[in-house]
């Protein structure tokens, strides 16, 4: 059956991912949510270590570690500026 | 819509695709078993016959090469799309912003460490992509983030000379370009599409494994210049202007 095979570190590293993954949607606020994000990657990068696939697993470092995270983070500065800008407009009316 | 309604919607909807995931599920091989031939096939003649001893890259850059040619300006579309969308002209020709530097010493001490590392790291994986895991992909998004800690760590002014779009964008353009030429030296010379022509040389050493080594040199080039690009435009787009300008330095 589906879990007989299972190595334990390969359930382990498993069990982390499907921790992560509904941690990464209940947080609410995208800042902290763009940080969980990157530690589920790491997760998901340990169960392609653990599934002998270095490859993906170092595709997956750079693309959750750095690509992702930046163009998130760029752009809850923008919009988190444009909020500023508009408080400040309404703080003057 | 009310909740209620929502709800109701919701519901059926749920158990349906709860069923049929189910169904998936209930049908999947055992884990571990592997059924394509493809992968048994390739782990046996690829190292043999290409001299590579990461198969997935004798498999990416030599087997599949038009495939990863296509995923290449998929990239390479992107980039293009974002620069368009984004990239303005009369900001280019400003001059950098003084953006105002980390204060805490020991953060851009470690800061600056790890852009020495990192770049470090990212030309390991480009070098020895086809000996060792890693590659042209993994090693250009590494070495652009590299790039982006000195905006981190320092200021936009340190960051902006190695972000240079005139020295970038025909890079990028040699890299994307590199690919096909080295394709087309194939069909010059008489034989299919990126036929693997170049010495094969000795196993397990830098001087292996024929064209696979130059093309991933290509797309390590086209990938690290479309990362640097694409981080600098949103960043210039999204970040910076908000930045307050600093009046000391």
């Amino acid at each position: 059956m589906l879990l007989g095979t299972l190595v334990p570190l390969q359930a382990v590293a498993f069990a982390l991912v499907a921790l992560g993954a509904p941690l990464v949607v209940l947080t609410r606020d995208p800042l902290r949510q763009a940080l969980v994000n990157g530690i589920y990657g790491v997760s998901l990068v340990c169960l392609f270590v653990v599934l002998q696939a270095p490859d993906p697993a170092l595709s997956m470092l750079v693309v959750s570690g750095i690509g992702y995270p930046l163009v998130i983070l760029a752009a809850i500065t923008r919009v988190r500026g444009h909020e500023r800008t508009e408080q400040k407009k309404d703080g003057e009316q | 819509m009310s909740r209620r309604m929502r709800m109701l919607v919701l519901g059926p909807a749920l158990l349906g695709l709860g069923a049929l995931f189910a169904w998936a599920i209930a049908g999947l091989p055992a884990f571990g078993d592997y059924r394509g031939p493809y992968g048994f096939v390739l782990n046996r003649v690829v190292v043999p016959l290409r001299h590579t001893t990461n198969v997935v890259m004798g498999t990416t850059f030599d087997v599949r090469g038009l495939d990863t040619m296509g995923e290449e300006f998929i990239l390479y579309a992107a980039l293009v799309g974002v620069t368009l969308l984004l990239r303005d002209e009369t900001r280019s020709r400003q001059a950098e912003r003084r953006t105002s530097r980390l204060d805490d010493d020991a953060v851009r001490l470690v800061g600056v460490a790890m852009i020495g590392g990192g770049l470090l790291v990212a030309l390991w994986l480009m070098a020895f992509g086809y000996i060792t895991p890693g590659g042209g992909f993994q090693g250009g998004v590494l070495a652009a983030g590299a790039v982006l800690l000195l905006y981190l760590v320092g200021s936009h002014r340190d960051y902006r000379p190695f972000r240079n779009e005139h020295f970038l964008d025909p890079l990028e353009a040699v890299g994307a370009g590199g690919y096909i030429v080295i394709g087309l030296a194939a069909l010059v010379s008489g034989t299919a599409f990126l036929t693997n022509l170049f010495g094969l040389g000795t196993t397990g050493t830098l001087v292996s494994s024929g064209s696979i080594a130059l093309l991933n040199w290509a797309s390590a080039i086209a990938v690290s210049c479309a990362m640097v690009l694409l981080f600098a435009e949103f960043l210039e787009t999204y970040v910076v202007p908000l930045e307050p300008e600093d009046a000391a330095s």
